[in-house]
């Protein structure tokens, strides 16, 4: 047959260039090919560390990301009311004189008074830096509306947190068990591990009261009711306890189960962990029968042995733990009901754990030595891994829930052991090798040290003299003293309110916290544009740094229009959220692979030019000149600490020393010869064991994680919750409020527990828990402007199970009327059987604001779309105690999303959602008609 | 040329892993960014920024829910996209020869400079894997990515459709479905790969794995002597961990 | 599938015209002169408007010349050469009706057969497709070459013929009918099959996989109502064959004539629409719309 000719290679691009994606934390490699200077085609970057070639659809729409019509242009200064979308176009020496105008006073007089906050932001070692220097306390990034009780329960409990911070072993894992994961940050790892996993034949466990995705592959689905995971899994740790299938060598080994605990009622020491004079924990050593601390060479701490001294019993953890976990209270049969789990069932998960952790342990030969100095000849493997997200920490008792999640990992043994869960290097770290809060402040001067970290008791709380929050989003009070990434879901509503103060300035980036990433969002609205008696905004000034059209900008009072991801430098730093693996440490950068076609400047590179106008001593020269002429300047030449800067790659002066090494000017263009990343790879033997692994210490302290090796033991126990849970018993001279002091004794304990939340959400007249889910191919809210992704996710109908359908006369399209106790939307629904009966979802952040984004007023996100988050708020609903509680976790503040409680009713036939908003006047128009996108010709 | 070859030397072809994939739409979009560079005229997309927006996409992800009769409904993501049918009902259809399949490697192309965008073959296709490209007029479909697979200006390992290079979770595989003892061939032996719509007629290239049976981990009895409880109360599981101690 | 008005006219007026011409060819009615030209140019008018009409929905009408290349598998293609062919042969017939007043027989019979196969291709485009179970019945060409005789006697004024045509006619429509509704059923093709999945269970389409829309559920997607669609063949075929029998058997008058001819052809038209809508392909299954 004679068929056409085609050419077969095409040539692909001019040239390709390599750096790093942004359109989540994934932050995977890219190989961006140009033709004629332009975007033609994005791929994944083969060598990449994270990706290794692979790359998800938002991902892949990166051109369509980078050539949005919703991108801001130039400096905008706001000229109607706050909220119209009023806007005059300035230079950017106007719009830098304006920020300068309205910061250096406030440095001068009362630096607390700017509040600096960052959202999805990939550069918070750096932002915390700027904000430290300009002297305020009040800086945070998003975390605590995020997941700051996955990483801080992770932290305190293990020295390190699922989120991105650690993986499951990929290679060796048999069973792999997944809470509440839609997506997370490690979105393409976790996509290539369950291929791994699946390829071999291991198996999945999902639980999560939506079966798609991750879920919907899994081979075991258990579709839970929201908010009872932590009763699960401790119903799992009294089944494993009972039957002794537990890792009693790892236990006594390297956790502090064998820790004794001080058990007079009477003592302000009661409950606290004996310790020696220099502040080491004290164990009986099974081989001695002599108190020693933990760590000495040889002992062999004793899970089971008491001690007696000066009339006061000490018990190790472990007892305690048996006290606590054997009792019926967590008995299968006491939970199933409430969980929505059959009995059998808990108990036949309970037993595959126990039986592919301990029947089908394996040995690596990889020899070691341990902290004490023990020799080991091999790593056993226990081929038994977690993961959990969101689904778990959002919750009020989400921090005790992922404690109890790590407390079934360590007793089984499967924390940093082949087949288990594995930290990524900066971990594991101790979390009392991270700073304390600091908010000790000097009007005209830096902050005394970091803004955020770790409490290890009241002392630590950031409370100024008479009490009262130093910080303006109230986080390390006793409202949630463990929350170590402060609060941003509150600091609008506590600047309204002047509670605990009043400021002058809010400086946000890169989040959009006027829709979707607050709680009540048209409250939110509200306290943006109130104004006061004199007719001035109670806020008094916004200064917004966005690169594109969001919801946000329009309240915003001066914007600083930001370069896209492939226009400028960005540093994914081992300081901050590095990109490294369990076997590696690695970090990355982003450069300006295309030049900005507008007005638009770098943020961080902003922040240096603004630092140096401001004086900011950490920005300015001696003489008084700008210290870092951009980002991509800082990135090089700044130093934490001698020879540790920004990125560990390519240090020292021929760029031939990895993490600690002298500036190497030429460190970018290594960067960018070696595909944007850089790469350091654990050796053999150091991998796993890493807490108590010399090698792996050794190696830590040498690539500049460390400054010492710093082996510690895992706190099943964790002390400082204790602590204040003593002062809430009336001990010490930090004293909680009173109303707060039996919270802080039921939800503190030391030892993970569970309690209910339903009751404070009014579950019995709001019977339904409705959730919100990530869309895999969309980011949330910035998906929305990318012409291919919007056509996948367009609007986002509410997902009913099949129950809840029939009970109200539902079918496929009809709307329907949610209440929750705070607010009212009306939606439309569609029906899903492979859904929890007691829940309904959708997708997060599709719905839009009119006028936002380039989009037509018309869009289907506008129209049809909509958001959970009007039926969220803040405040948990009155009590009638004439307190307002927050909607948080009370230990870390953890905005509780997922508690969520409502009642559906059918609804007439609707063209909108509800509620509907005016239209907001677009800065930049709108979209163009239709698309025929190619570059080359 | 609207003939379909008697035979063609290979036959390739993907094969997509129900078992495996997530619904993560990574293959719709790198396949919608490779050819809109790429092979003939962009995928266009029309009311791009507004209401009805649509645009042509080679490879889409649906979304079935399965009811057992007993346990829990399941939720199966099923990318699709051309099949690359041996009996190519598309090709015969075309009156002008724009639709054929490819002798040397059984790749089914549109030639589109031939194409009237009578819309015929799309008609012709039981499987939705043709779409007429609203500003071109002309029919646009799966190239299997022909212009890469070849492509000497990649390096060897790319040579393998976009949609393949990037899932995330390696649920598709490209091959030579032909060669019994290539990759894919026995993939598709190993897990009972499935043809699409078999009655009518297509003989697709493109073979489907179907999920592996769930919600299937044994019942508790079978489990139980992983539990046997070693004592029933706190007291006696302290002794049992003394004893237990000892021995290690 | 989308009834797009353009291949409703098509269908519907080419069918029409190929069956006058059909009827000219055979000699019926013997015209000749201005009288031939005025029939000749009604069909004319319906068989070549329809053919444009039909290339309304072509995405580039431009190209249209090359339809012709591929007659040997293609029955779009070999209806472009019978349609082209009946044209020219008929043309020639004509002229020497028209201007010579002579009949040459056997050009009028070629042109007669190649009308008739025209419409025979026209209908094979549709029979042809195993995707639309619908439409691929043997009825199916059956049913286009009865309307289409009909609809050229009651053009050329055969009263008789029209007569038993248009029973025929009826008859066939009603049978596709009833035969069509059973027709994805007996194709076998389901969701089951479309998917592979119905060993674990029943299988229900969940999340179409964009919310917005596409070519595929624009052009193969098309929902109407059972009812809507019972009334609408009740009235499609009173118009086609009831109404025109009617006014057949009355007396034969000028008037009722045209009006016949207006109500067979809204008849026709909405048979069409319904031969569009009504139709359902497979490819629906894979969005739940089955
Ligand atoms: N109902 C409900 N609400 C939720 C959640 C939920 O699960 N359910 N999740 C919560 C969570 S965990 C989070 S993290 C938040 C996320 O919510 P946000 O942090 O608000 O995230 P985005 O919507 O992506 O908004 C980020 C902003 O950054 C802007 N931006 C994008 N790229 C750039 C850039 O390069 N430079 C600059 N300067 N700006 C840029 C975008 O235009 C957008 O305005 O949402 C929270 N809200
Ligand atoms: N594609 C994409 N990726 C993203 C983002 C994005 O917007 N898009 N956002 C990024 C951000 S900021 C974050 S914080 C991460 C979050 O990543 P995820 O933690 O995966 O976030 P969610 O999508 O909120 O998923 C929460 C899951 O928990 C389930 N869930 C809710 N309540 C419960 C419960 O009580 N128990 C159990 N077991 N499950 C429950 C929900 O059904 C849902 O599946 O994703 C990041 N990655
Ligand atoms: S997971 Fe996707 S969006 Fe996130 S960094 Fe990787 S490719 Fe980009
Ligand atoms: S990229 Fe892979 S996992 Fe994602 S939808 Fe496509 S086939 Fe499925
Ligand atoms: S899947 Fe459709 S387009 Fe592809 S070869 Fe088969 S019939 Fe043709
Ligand atoms: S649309 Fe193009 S390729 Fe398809 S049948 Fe018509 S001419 Fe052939
Ligand atoms: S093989 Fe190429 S053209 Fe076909 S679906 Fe995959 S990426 Fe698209
Ligand atoms: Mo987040």
């Amino acid at each position: 047959m004679n068929q056409p000719v085609i050419d077969l290679s095409p040539k692909v691009s001019d040239e390709v260039r390599k750096t790093t994606c942004y359109m989540c934390a994934c932050r995977c490699g890219i190989n961006v090919h140009l033709k004629d200077g332009k975007v033609a085609y994005i791929e994944g970057n083969k060598d990449h560390p994270v990706n290794q070639g692979v790359l998800c659809a938002k991902g892949s729409a990166g051109i369509m990301q980078v050539n949005a019509p919703s991108r801001l242009r130039k400096p905008l200064k706001r000229v109607g009311e706050r909220g119209s979308g009023e806007f005059e176009e300035i230079e950017w020496d106007e719009a830098l004189k304006i920020a300068t105008d309205w910061l250096e006073p406030v440095r001068r007089k009362d630096p607390s008074k700017l509040a600096f906050f960052t959202g999805r932001d990939q550069s918070q070692s750096f932002t915390s830096f700027w904000a430290q220097n300009f002297g305020t306390p009040n800086y945070a990034a998003h975390g605590g509306f995020c997941s700051v009780n996955m990483a801080a329960a992770g932290i305190y409990t293990m020295g390190g947190a699922f989120w991105e911070f650690g993986q499951p072993d990929w290679d060796h894992t048999k069973l792999f068990m997944l809470f509440g994961v839609a997506e997370d940050h490690d979105s393409n790892p976790i996509k290539m591990g369950i291929g791994k996993i699946k390829k071999r034949g291991a198996r999945v466990i999902g639980v999560n009261p939506i079966r798609t995705g991750y879920n919907a592959v899994a081979d075991d689905w258990v579709g839970i009711t929201p908010g009872t995971d932590g009763l699960f899994i401790l119903a799992m740790v009294h089944c494993l306890m009972k039957a002794g299938k537990i890792d009693l060598n790892y236990l006594a080994q390297y956790t502090n189960a064998p820790v004794l605990v001080n058990e007079d009622e009477k003592s302000p020491e009661y409950g606290l962990l004996m310790r020696d004079e220099n502040g080491k924990e004290l164990v009986i050593d099974r081989v001695t029968g002599k108190l020693t601390p933990f760590d000495q060479p040889g002992v062999r701490p004793d899970l089971s042995a008491t001690h007696r001294e000066a009339g006061v019993t000490h018990r190790p953890v472990f007892h305690k733990m048996a006290d606590m976990y054997l009792s019926d209270d967590y008995a299968p049969e006491n939970v199933a009901d409430r969980c929505g789990i059959p009995a059998k069932r808990i108990r036949a998960i309970a037993a595959e754990l126990a039986r592919v952790a301990f029947e089908e342990s394996f040995e690596l030969d990889h020899s070691w030595t341990d902290f004490r100095g023990e020799k080991h000849d091999k790593m056993i493997g226990r081929p038994v891994s977690f993961h959990a997200m969101r689904g778990i920490s959002a919750h009020a008792n989400g921090f005790q829930t992922c404690r109890a999640l790590h407390t079934l990992q360590i007793i089984l043994g499967t924390v940093e052991v082949p087949g288990g869960f594995r930290f990524k290097p900066p971990y594991p770290k101790p979390a009392t090798a991270h700073p304390k809060p600091h908010v000790g402040m000097t009007p005209g001067g830096p902050l005394n040290g970091p803004h955020l970290g770790f409490t290890h008791g009241p002392e630590d709380l950031a409370l100024l003299e008479d009490g009262t929050p130093a910080r303006i989003d109230k986080a390390f009070t006793w409202e949630n003293p463990m929350s170590s990434h402060g609060l941003m879901h509150m600091v609008i509503s506590n600047a309204w309110a002047g509670d605990p103060y009043k400021i002058d300035v809010l400086f946000m980036y890169m989040a959009n916290m006027s829709w979707n990433s607050s709680m009540n969002t048209r409250g939110v609205i509200d306290m943006l544009t109130d104004k006061d008696e004199s007719g001035e905004y109670i806020i008094p000034k916004i200064i917004y740094s966005d690169a594109y059209s969001s919801e946000m900008v329009a309240y915003s009072d001066l914007i600083l229009p930001d370069t896209t991801y492939l226009e400028r430098h960005d540093c994914i730093s081992l300081l901050d959220r590095p990109i490294c693996e369990a076997d590696a440490a690695a970090d990355a950068i982003r450069w300006p692979v295309i030049e900005p076609d507008r007005d638009v400047r770098g943020f961080q590179s902003m922040l240096c030019d603004l630092g140096a106008r401001l004086k900011l001593p950490g920005f300015t020269n001696e003489d008084g000149s700008q210290k870092y002429a951009d980002y991509g300047d800082y990135i090089v030449n700044h130093e934490r600490r001698p020879g540790i800067g920004p990125l560990a790659g390519f240090r020292g002066a021929n760029g031939d020393k990895s993490g600690r090494g002298e500036v190497n000017p030429h460190q970018l263009e290594q960067y960018i010869e070696n595909g944007g990343f850089f790469v350091e790879h654990i050796p053999e033997g150091s991998n796993y064991y890493k807490p108590w692994n010399t090698a792996y210490q050794d190696w830590a302290v040498e690539m500049g994680l460390y400054d010492k090796p710093m082996p510690y033991l895992f706190s099943l126990y964790v002390e400082p919750m204790r602590k204040f849970q003593l002062a809430a018993e009336g001990h010490g001279d930090r004293q909680p409020p009173d109303h707060l002091r039996q919270r802080i004794i039921d939800t503190m304990s030391p030892l993970p527990v569970w309690y209910s939340c339903e009751e404070e959400n009014r579950a019995s007249e709001f019977p339904v828990t409705a959730l919100t889910q990530r869309p895999m191919a969309m980011y949330h809210s910035w998906g929305s402007q990318n012409a291919w992704l919007r056509q996948l996710h367009g609007h986002n109908p509410l997902y009913l199970p099949t129950k809840l359908m029939r009970e109200n006369d539902l079918s496929d399209g009809d709307w329907a009327t949610v209440t929750s106790p705070h607010g009212e939307i009306t939606v439309p629904v569609l029906e899903m059987a492979a859904l929890n009966e007691n829940t309904v979802w959708t997708w997060n952040a599709i719905g839009k604001r009119k006028g936002a984004w380039a989009l037509e007023e018309n869009a289907p996100e506008a129209t049809r779309g909509f958001l959970l988050n009007h039926l969220i708020h803040e405040l948990l609903p009155p009590k009638g105690d004439g307190l307002r509680w927050a909607n948080s976790d009370p230990v870390t503040g953890q905005a509780a999303w997922f508690d969520l409680k409502v009642r559906i009713t059918k609804a007439a036939t609707a063209d909108e959602a509800q509620p509907e908003f005016a239209p907001i006047r677009s800065p930049v128009g709108t979209g163009p008609k239709n698309l025929t996108w190619k570059v080359g010709k | 040329m609207t003939s379909l070859p008697t035979s063609t030397d290979r036959k390739l072809g993907l094969v997509i892993d129900l078992d495996t994939c997530v619904g993560c739409h990574a293959c719709v979009i790198s396949c919608k960014g490779w050819n809109t560079e790429n092979y003939g005229a962009p995928l266009s997309d029309q009311n791009a920024y507004g209401a009805d927006n649509s645009g042509t996409f080679l490879n889409r992800v649906h979304s079935y829910e399965v009811q057992p009769e007993e346990g829990a409904a399941q939720l199966i993501h099923f990318p699709k996209s051309c099949l690359h049918c041996e009996d190519a009902p598309c090709v015969t259809v075309c009156p002008t020869g724009a639709s054929y399949k490819r002798v040397e490697d059984g790749i089914v192309l549109v030639n589109e400079s031939d194409c009237i965008g009578c819309g015929l073959c799309a008609w012709a296709c039981p499987y939705g894997a043709r779409e007429l490209d609203q500003a071109e007029g002309v029919m646009k479909k799966c190239t299997l990515c022909v212009d890469r697979i070849y492509n000497e200006n990649l390096p060897e390992e790319d040579r393998q459709p976009a949609c393949v290079r990037t899932c995330p979770s390696n649920a598709r595989h490209f091959g030579d479905l032909s060669d019994p003892d290539s990759d894919v061939s026995k993939l598709v032996a190993a897990r009972g790969g499935m043809d699409l719509m078999p009655e009518q007629g297509t003989r697709p290239v493109n073979k489907y794995l179907p999920p592996r049976p769930k919600d299937a981990m044994p019942e508790f009895d079978v489990l139980a002597p992983f539990l046997e409880p070693v004592a029933e109360e706190p007291k006696g599981f302290l002794g049992w961990l003394d004893k237990a101690l000892e021995k290690i | 599938m989308h009834p797009a008005p353009s291949v409703i006219f098509f269908t519907t007026f080419s069918g029409l015209g190929f069956g006058l011409l059909v009827w000219l060819g055979l000699g019926y009615p013997a015209v000749t002169g201005w009288t031939a030209f005025v029939f000749f140019a009604i069909a004319y008018a319906m068989a070549v408007g329809g053919l444009l009409a039909s290339t309304f929905h072509l995405g580039r009408p431009e190209r249209a010349i090359k339809a012709f290349t591929q007659w040997r598998s293609s029955w779009l293609s070999r209806e472009a050469w019978c349609a082209v062919g009946a044209l020219v042969i008929m043309g020639l017939y004509a002229a020497g009706l028209v201007f010579a007043g002579t009949r040459i027989a056997p050009l009028g019979i070629l042109g007669a057969i190649l009308s008739l196969a025209t419409v025979f291709t026209t209908s094979m485009i549709y029979t042809q497709l195993k995707t639309i179970p619908r439409w691929n019945m043997s009825i199916t060409p059956v049913k286009f070459l009865v309307l289409s005789l009909a609809g050229g006697a009651l053009l050329s004024g055969q009263v008789q013929a029209a007569l038993l045509l248009l029973v025929i006619a009826g008859v066939v429509q009603g049978l596709t009918w009833i035969m069509g509704d059973k027709a994805l059923e007996a194709s076998g093709t389901s969701l089951k099959t479309a998917t592979g999945l119905g060993g674990a269970g029943s299988v229900r389409s969940f999340e179409p996989p964009h919310t917005g829309t596409n070519y595929l559920l624009r052009e193969f997607v098309h929902d109407i109502g059972r009812k809507h669609s019972q009334k609408l063949r009740l009235i499609s075929l009173v118009l086609m064959a009831g109404v025109p029998i009617l006014l057949l058997i009355l007396p034969f008058n000028h008037f009722f004539a045209l009006l016949a001819v207006v109500s067979h052809v809204a008849g026709v038209l909405i048979a069409r629409w319904l031969f569009f809508a009504e139709a359902e392909h497979v490819v629906g299954l894979y969005y739940g719309k089955r």
